[in-house]
This record gives structure tokens, C-alpha cells and sequence, in this order.
């Protein structure tokens, strides 16, 4: 067994010293009756090779970019990752050492962190951030929860449009809390129906939160609905699943967000079915107190030197146990850290540089496909780098018709919104070859003839 | 800030913040030109103040995180006895397994028939765990071992609520990590505290005590923070069950148990695991973790969707064998996303993926009988650190020690030497404290894990490094007042960065 080290003489050794016979004496304070009798029922030991290719296979029994060409989005987002990103995060002082409570022997990582918090501060355009949540769907639901404490109200607007699954589990979030969700609409342009917010939202209201960009890839200026809310003394909350369409279009924080979070895995972190993602959450600093999460904040030393501890813990539940702002325990520091490093090397300029581009390559992809008869944009309004396609053929034939062409084509939207049965969300990132484009028109012209 | 390239010790640099290395015009990256017709966005939907992030060349940014890393303690460097968190070798070829592009560049909504063996692999998973917990069933979703604690509390809400029962209080342990009772409060529990007894373990007549009929259920960590066995189990469990509550799982300390009792048999309802702790995958510096959650059958309609099942006719595919053909054959494994009484979903997606392949990977590395062996050389290692620190270090609770021991500063206290300077002394001589000041019942606490991946010689070294830090406090308690001397760092000032909160760079 490659990972335990004890030679038999050693264990004898050390059972010596302790002052029993046999290992299974420590284990005296099991109750006997419940004392495992056989062996676990799992499968034998692999070798390492064996174990690798088992894994190798496994693997491969999924479809990958190698051989498909993928316009899948939806909340996961196919982005370049630079070598640089896990060269840097393999190192084992990264890997694997634990949440700094040891500052003094774990400054590469507060560093790292204080960093992080300051890009992830600047690219929302607040004051102040946290050391990350798990994912930007229960960053939602953290920011949800801390707009409740601050505002002690109850109602929360929650836009249609946010990204489905956000919306569940937000659900499941509140379940227990003394919460309503009330759910705004959207219009044909795929925007928010202010018609209905004017309407609705009054003094009761503690938040209203909207994706933005939201699930149809649709970014618009909300600074009206951040103003209409401040009004009635609630917060405004975004939720961004696309954090790199923040290069070119306008921040969270200049729109007038109270909380801004967003899902980080676009920037550094692979889509790995879904995680480990990044949550990025974002405030302005009069709410500090209120922020769930970890928290590093610059010090000195006893010799006066610069250095970095994780801080305010009187929020956290190692403290404040059932009087803490949320029950986090530690945050997802390695995918912090990669996104930080992605960050750091894109720099201010390649930021704006490769949002751009996406743009480009969507904006290019929406006229190209709006051309293809029988095929219609679903929404009117400014996209990102997905949008929304229309067809009077039902969605899953035409997606499923791609599959056998070995392209993952879009994601049906029928399944979370029965108004959007013959609607598909599409996807083109920097990841797309020049060719995937072309194809992916040629074989909808021949779907759809 | 010092001059950039002053060594701070030997081969350590200085390493200034990323903001005051940029260089504007400087950067790290190169993306394709574009070469098509140019779209402009509407210009009120512009970024007005651009990010302001720095602007380095590649070299700058590999140089700047590999001092970092310089700065970290870690697995990789030495022993890190940091009790509670398990800190075991995290085997790279799960690193390796991870990164394989049939894993990492799969998306969460392809179609199911494309990802067969994504959802082999957690469908696996979910009956390895089962097996080594005693439970039925499991789900992956949970993030990490809070949020796995959440999912359970949530469960035990959602299954009262359909027996038509309001129980508002969950009984905890003054024992129990924090995030425990910051759960049940986030569930809407109110929380009751009970004490541990003198022996340290939770009694049965305490517990009787507590368990009114408006007690909804007791978490319990076993083994317990102090890293003793719950001896009372079987009583503590029945005495809940017969109240009409349930027993929820701490599953933190699973590391002493594997194969050698499950939790299930002992009347723990609902458990969750830590896959950073006990099946190695890394700790990163803090996450990410998982934190799955196993429940006896009862619980399954309750757990969040998607579930995974099996297909009618499935498992003719067997644990990791086959062609590489899955996606284009008849599905074996499909999700299930209609469960009437499921809590709904606790994060989008499935949970933290690419930490269930490393645990995967860990578990068919071990095989049933590694497994057991690990724990049972994880007590053997903390009673041996036990048997060598007794004569010099006081450990308040002695009976029945797992797979981690619980010292206090008690006989340092006299010299006038806290638990906290003991830790920053180990520091000079090149190890991590261990957990610090927790569990709350025991003053001045020590908590040292050293889990089965430590060899003994290096155990004697720590050994004779505490020992000489306990001689130490006798004859020169000032040299640990004031430790660490060695580090990068001295002492940090933690009261003034809570003061000041500076928590970003200003420009």
C-alpha cells in the first residue's frame, strides 16, 4: 500500500510504546455487536497503472471537446485556461495546505486571497469582496439570506429570467426562513418587465435580484431597477454567471448594486461537469459585517512587516456558532487561486480584450444563424456570447439530429420554461474553432431543408 | 514596501502585491485577433472604470506565485498535525485522473447519453460511500462539509414536515465543531447545547434529560472532537429514535472508522462525509471540498435532485471496465429530477465533480482492505504521539483515544505559557500547530491528528520537538512568548487588521 508507510516492526514498535497487543485494542471503545465483522464491500485494490487506465476508460466513456464541438453554455462556460494556471495551483504549498489559520505560516495563500478579493472588488465594481463562495447558485442564496438580515424585511423579487437551477436552489435556501420569493416576468426583448416591478415592489421588499447577464445571455442596463428598489429601501442584488462579459459591459457596482455575485469558473477554473465552480460576492463596505465567508485583511507584523490574516471571524461560525452570518466554514481557495493567477495575466487590457472578442464571435454567430430559414432569434436584446434561437421543429429533434454530427448544439429550453418549448440557448466562446461556426450552420441548413 | 529583491531567508523572496509589480502596457496573455466585421455594443451598456487589474508579463506572474507558494507551509513540506482537518498525503495521480479531458472538459448539460461516465463514476461513489457508512443512500451534491450539514439538516426538517410534526430544537454537544450549530440555526432550528461528560462522551442520562418531544433530532460528531469514541452510542441513538427524533452524523472524523464500525449500524439517520479529509482529495489552501450526504432508506425520497439511478437492465457495465464507446450505446445510468419530496437542490449542477473523481480514484486505490488498514494505522499513529506526549503535556479526557488526541497548556500555564505560544514556537522547529483552542470544553486545547501517512520517525521527530518546546517553557518561557523567531513572519496583529479592515488594495 503505497500511502501507508509502517513496516511491521515499526507497528510493533509503537504498540509497544502505546502499551497494547494488538491495533484492534484501540478500537475497544466500539461496542462489540457493532464491530465491523466482514470486510467492506468494494472492489478490490487496483495497481497504479491498472487504476489509471480504469480511470482513462471511464473518462472516455464521455463526450469531450476532443472529438465534438460544443456550443454548450447555460451557467459553464468553455474558456482558455493558461498553462501558467495549473502549473502554478499543482505546486503542493498550494495544494495542499489548509485555510490559514496559521498566518504566519501561510502568507502565500492570504496573499494570494487579498489579491483575489481586490480583482474580484474591481472586475463587479464594489468596494469590497470575500474570499469566495462555493458557486455563484448558493452565492446567490448567501446574498439573498445577508439582504434579509440587513433590510429585516421579507419579500424577495427574483427574475424569471436568473438562471433556473440558481432559482431552486435559492428555493431550497429560504425553505426554512421566514421568506416569500415573488417572481418577475420578462419581456419579448427578454428583459425585465418593469411594467410589473413599478407595480409590485414596495416598502416590503428587502431585494430584487436579476441575472446579468441573464440566462438567455441578455445583458441590460438595470441602474433604473437598482434606483427603483433604493427607493423602497431594499437591496440590489446581481447574479452573473458569465463573469467575462464584465471587460466591456458595465459593472454590478455601476449600476448601483448593493451585492453582486458571480460564477468565477470562466476565469481559470475548468468546467469538470460542474465544479468545483467559483463564487465571486461582492458588497459595498458599509455591509461588511453582514459578508457570509472568509475574510483577509492586511496587518503588520511584530516586527512591523506587512502581512495578511484572515479577519473579522466574530461573523463566522467558529465564533459566533448559531449566531453566525452564514454557516461557510472554509471557501474554495484553489479555484480562488486560479482564477487570480488568470486574472493576473490577462491584466487590466486582455480582460477587456477577450470579452471583446466573445462579443464579436456571438454577435457574428447571430447574424450568420438569424439568416438560416426557419430558424429566428428568440429575444431582441443585447447579448453576450449566448443567446437565444427559435424554430418551429422542436428543439431536442434539432439538438439531438446535431448530437449524431458529434456537435453539442445548445440547450433546450423546455425543460425549466414551458413558454420556451421551441427555444435553445447557444453558446460560442474563443474556444470555437473558426470551422465550428461554419459547421454548425451547415448542418442546421440541412436539418431544417 | 522593501526593495522587490531582498531574499528575506536564504532562497525566500520578498514578494511585493501584484498592483505594485504593474507596468502599464505589460500583460501575460495572447488571444486571437479579430479579424471580422467589428459590432459595437450600445453605449450605455459600456464599462465606464475598467478593472483594474494588474498589468504583468507571464514570467512576472509565474515568479510572483511560486514565491507565494515559498511562503506556505503544506502536506508536501512536513507533518501538519492540525486536528480535525486530517490532513493526509493527497495523491497526485488523482490530480493527474482529474485533469483527463473525458473529465474536465465534460458540461453539466450535455445530454445524459454523452456523460455516462460521469454519472458511473458518482453512481459508484454513492454506493462505495453507502457501503462504508452503513447507509442507504447518498447524495453528491453538497459542495462541502457545511453545506453537506445543511443538506442534512434540511433533510431531517423536510421528513418531520411530512409526518406532520413541528419540532423546533436540534440538541448539539458543547463538544461539536462550529458549523453544527450554525446549521441547525440556519435550518430554523433553535439550538440546545448539552453537556459533554467527565469522561468526555455524550451519557445517556444527560441526554434523557434534553430529549423533550419538541426535539427534533441530536447532531453528533463520532468520533468526537476530542477524538474519543461515543461508547454510549447505541443507548444515545435509541434514546433519540424513541423520542421520535433523528441522529444526524458529523461524519468529520470518518478517518477512524473505515471498516471498522459504520456509522448506520450504530443509529446514525444522516451522515455526511468530508472527501478533503478522509479520501484525500486536496485542501487547496481551503477548498474546495465535498461534503456528500448518506441517509438510511427512510430519508432517500427526501434528498435533493437529481438523484442517479441505474437503468432497468444496467450494470452490465461494471465498476470502470468497458469500451470507450458509452455515449453512443444505450444509457446504463440516468437522472432522475422528479422526486415529489426531495429538498430541492442545494447547488446548480452536481456538486463538486472534480473532487468525487479524486475520491473515486482514492477508493479504488485502497480497495476494502486499505481502507481499514488506513484507519487502524491513523489511531495506531495518534496513540502512539498519545503515549509519548503524556508525561510532559495534559490531556484532559484519556479514554479511548482514535485518531486524534486533545493536549491543553494546563502544566505550561505555570510558566506562564499559553497553547497559542506553544503553537508558534513548533512553527521554528518546522511544523504546523496543530488545531488550536477547540474544542471549546477544553481549555487551552491542542488537538493533534497526525492520520496513517505519517511514518514513524517522522511522529518521534514532532515528539521530540514538542518535548523540547515543554523543556523549553520551564527554562526559557520567553522564547516562546515571543516564537515564531524562524518564519517569514513574527506574530501577526490580528486585533488591528479587524480594527482597520483593510481588505483590498487601494489604488
Amino acid at each position: 500500500m503505497r500511502y501507508l508507510p509502517h513496516t511491521p516492526d515499526e507497528i510493533q514498535a509503537m504498540l509497544q510504546t502505546v502499551g497494547v497487543k494488538e491495533i484492534n485494542d484501540l478500537f475497544a471503545s466500539i461496542p462489540a455487536s457493532k464491530r465491523c465483522a466482514s470486510p467492506l464491500a468494494l472492489p478490490e485494490a487496483l495497481s497504479e497503472v491498472d487504476l489509471r487506465n480504469t480511470l482513462r476508460d471511464l473518462s472516455r466513456k464521455n463526450a469531450h471537446g476532443e472529438d465534438w464541438i460544443s456550443f454548450l453554455g447555460g451557467g459553464a462556460y468553455s474558456h482558455y485556461i493558461p498553462s501558467a494556471v495549473p502549473a502554478l495551483t499543482s505546486r503542493g504549498e498550494f495544494l495542499t495546505s489548509y485555510t490559514p489559520y496559521q498566518p504566519e505560516v501561510a502568507q502565500g495563500t492570504l496573499q494570494a486571497i487579498y489579491e483575489y478579493q481586490t480583482m474580484v472588488a474591481e472586475i463587479l465594481g464594489l468596494e469590497i469582496a470575500n474570499a469566495s463562495n462555493y458557486d455563484v447558485s448558493t452565492g446567490v442564496a448567501e446574498a439573498v439570506l445577508m439582504a434579509l438580515r440587513v433590510t429585516e424585511k421579507k419579500r424577495v423579487f427574483v427574475a424569471r429570467s436568473l438562471h433556473p437551477e440558481y432559482r431552486e436552489v435559492l428555493q431550497t435556501y429560504l425553505k426554512n426562513q421566514d421568506a416569500e420569493i415573488r417572481e418577475i416576468p420578462f419581456t419579448p426583448e427578454g428583459t425585465l418587465d418593469r411594467d410589473f416591478l413599478k407595480k409590485e415592489v414596495n416598502q416590503d421588499a428587502a431585494c430584487v435580484v436579476a441575472g446579468y447577464p441573464n440566462f438567455f445571455g441578455v445583458v441590460e442596463d438595470l441602474s433604473d431597477v437598482a434606483a427603483l428598489i433604493h427607493q423602497h429601501e431594499g437591496l440590489f442584488i446581481t447574479a452573473t454567471s458569465e463573469a467575462l462579459s464584465l471587460g466591456i459591459f458595465q459593472s454590478p457596482g455601476e449600476m448601483g448594486a448593493d451585492i453582486a455575485v458571480a460564477e468565477g469558473q470562466s476565469l481559470g477554473v475548468p468546467i469538470s461537469f460542474g465544479g468545483p465552480f467559483l463564487g465571486f460576492f461582492a458588497t459595498k463596505r458599509a455591509f461588511i459585517r453582514n459578508l457570509p465567508g472568509r475574510l483577509v485583511g492586511e496587518t503588520v507584523d511584530k516586527s512591523g512587516q506587512r502581512g495578511f490574516v484572515l479577519t473579522l471571524a466574530t461573523r463566522e461560525q467558529h465564533i459566533r456558532r448559531e449566531r453566525a452570518t452564514s454557516n461557510i466554514c472554509t471557501n474554495v481557495s484553489l479555484c480562488a487561486l486560479s482564477s487570480a493567477i488568470t486574472m493576473a495575466l490577462w491584466g487590466k487590457e486582455g480582460y477587456r480584450e477577450l470579452s471583446d472578442l466573445n462579443f464579436q464571435l456571438s454577435e457574428t454567430a447571430k447574424t450568420r444563424l438569424g439568416k438560416i430559414s426557419g430558424i429566428k432569434l428568440k429575444f431582441s436584446g443585447t447579448t453576450f456570447n449566448e443567446f437565444v434561437l427559435r424554430s418551429e421543429r422542436p428543439p431536442p429533434q434539432i439538438l439531438e439530429q446535431l448530437q449524431s454530427q458529434k456537435i453539442l448544439g445548445g440547450i433546450a429550453l423546455g425543460r425549466w420554461y414551458p413558454e420556451l418549448k421551441d427555444s435553445w440557448l447557444f453558446c460560442i466562446t474563443e474556444m470555437n474553432q473558426q470551422d465550428h461556426l461554419d459547421k454548425y450552420v451547415e448542418a442546421l441548413q440541412g436539418i431544417l431543408t | 514596501m522593501k526593495n522587490g529583491n531582498l531574499t528575506r531567508s536564504g532562497i525566500q523572496f520578498e514578494e511585493p502585491l501584484l498592483f505594485e509589480n504593474s507596468t502599464p502596457g505589460r500583460k501575460g496573455c495572447s488571444f486571437p485577433t479579430w479579424k471580422g466585421k467589428k459590432h459595437d455594443i450600445p453605449p450605455a451598456l459600456a464599462r465606464r472604470q475598467p478593472a483594474r487589474l494588474p498589468e504583468i508579463s507571464e514570467p512576472e506572474v509565474i515568479r510572483h506565485y511560486t514565491r507565494l507558494s515559498q511562503w506556505n507551509f503544506s502536506i508536501d513540506t512536513n507533518f501538519y498535525p492540525l486536528g480535525s482537518c486530517t490532513m493526509k498525503y493527497n495523491p497526485r495521480l488523482n490530480e493527474e485522473v482529474a485533469r483527463y479531458t473525458g473529465f474536465a472538459h465534460v458540461h453539466p448539460l450535455q445530454p445524459q447519453e454523452t456523460v455516462q461516465g460521469c454519472l458511473q463514476l458518482m453512481y459508484e461513489l454513492e454506493r462505495y460511500l453507502a457501503e462504508i457508512s452503513g447507509l442507504s443512500a447518498v447524495t453528491l451534491q453538497p459542495a462541502a462539509g457545511a453545506h453537506g450539514e445543511l443538506t442534512g439538516i434540511l433533510i431531517m426538517q423536510a421528513y418531520l414536515q411530512s409526518k406532520g410534526e413541528k419540532r423546533r430544537k436540534i440538541l448539539i454537544p458543547d463538544s461539536a465543531h462550529g458549523t453544527n450549530p450554525a446549521t441547525a440555526a440556519f435550518g430554523g432550528f433553535e439550538v440546545v447545547q448539552i453537556r459533554t461528560g467527565r469522561d468526555g462522551i455524550l451519557t445517556p442520562e444527560v441526554l434523557r434529560e434534553y430529549m423533550k418531544p419538541d426535539v427534533a433530532g441530536l447532531m453528533l460528531t463520532n468520533p468526537n472532537t476530542l477524538g474519543l469514541f461515543e461508547r454510549q452510542i447505541l443507548e444515545v441513538t435509541g434514546i433519540v429514535h424513541e423520542g421520535g427524533g433523528l441522529v444526524y452524523g458529523d461524519g468529520a472524523n470518518m478517518n477512524a472508522l473505515m471498516g471498522k464500525a459504520k456509522p448506520g449500524d450504530l443509529g446514525i439517520d444522516i451522515l455526511h462525509f468530508n472527501l478533503h479529509k478522509t479520501f484525500t482529495t486536496p485542501h487547496g489552501g481551503g477548498g474546495p471540498g465535498a461534503g456528500p450526504v448518506a441517509v438510511k432508506k427512510f430519508l432517500e425520497p427526501f434528498l435533493p435532485v437529481p438523484r442517479i439511478n441505474m437503468l432497468p437492465g444496467g450494470g452490465a457495465a461494471s465498476a470502470g471496465g468497458g469500451p470507450a464507446s458509452g455515449w453512443s450505446g444505450a444509457p446504463t445510468y440516468a437522472l432522475d429530477f422528479d422526486q415529489a419530496q426531495s429538498i430541492g437542490r442545494v447547488r446548480a449542477f452536481f456538486g463538486n465533480f472534480g473532487m468525487l473523481v479524486r475520491a473515486y480514484t482514492y477508493i479504488r486505490e485502497m480497495g476494502p482492505d486499505g481502507l481499514q488498514r488506513a484507519s487502524e494505522l491513523a489511531v495506531l499513529n495518534a496513540n502512539y504521539i498519545k503515549a509519548r506526549l503524556l508525561p510532559h503535556y495534559h490531556l484532559p479526557f484519556g479514554e479511548g483515544t482514535l485518531h486524534e488526541a486533545v493536549f491543553s497548556d494546563k502544566k505550561q500555564k505555570d510558566f506562564h505559557v499559553s497553547t497559542l505560544d506553544i503553537a508558534k514556537r513548533l512553527i521554528d522547529y518546522g511544523y504546523h500547530p496543530p488545531t488550536i483552542y477547540f474544542p471549546l470544553i477544553v481549555f487551552g486545547a491542542l488537538m493533534i491528528e497526525p492520520t496513517e501517512t505519517e511514518t514513524k520517525s517522522t511522529l518521534d521527530q514532532f515528539c521530540d520537538a514538542m518535548i523540547a518546546i515543554a523543556q523549553e517553557a520551564q527554562t526559557d518561557p520567553e522564547k516562546l512568548q515571543k516564537a515564531p523567531h524562524l518564519s517569514g513572519h513574527r506574530r501577526l496583529d490580528e486585533a488591528k487588521a479587524a480594527r482597520e479592515l483593510k481588505v483590498r488594495y487601494q489604488f
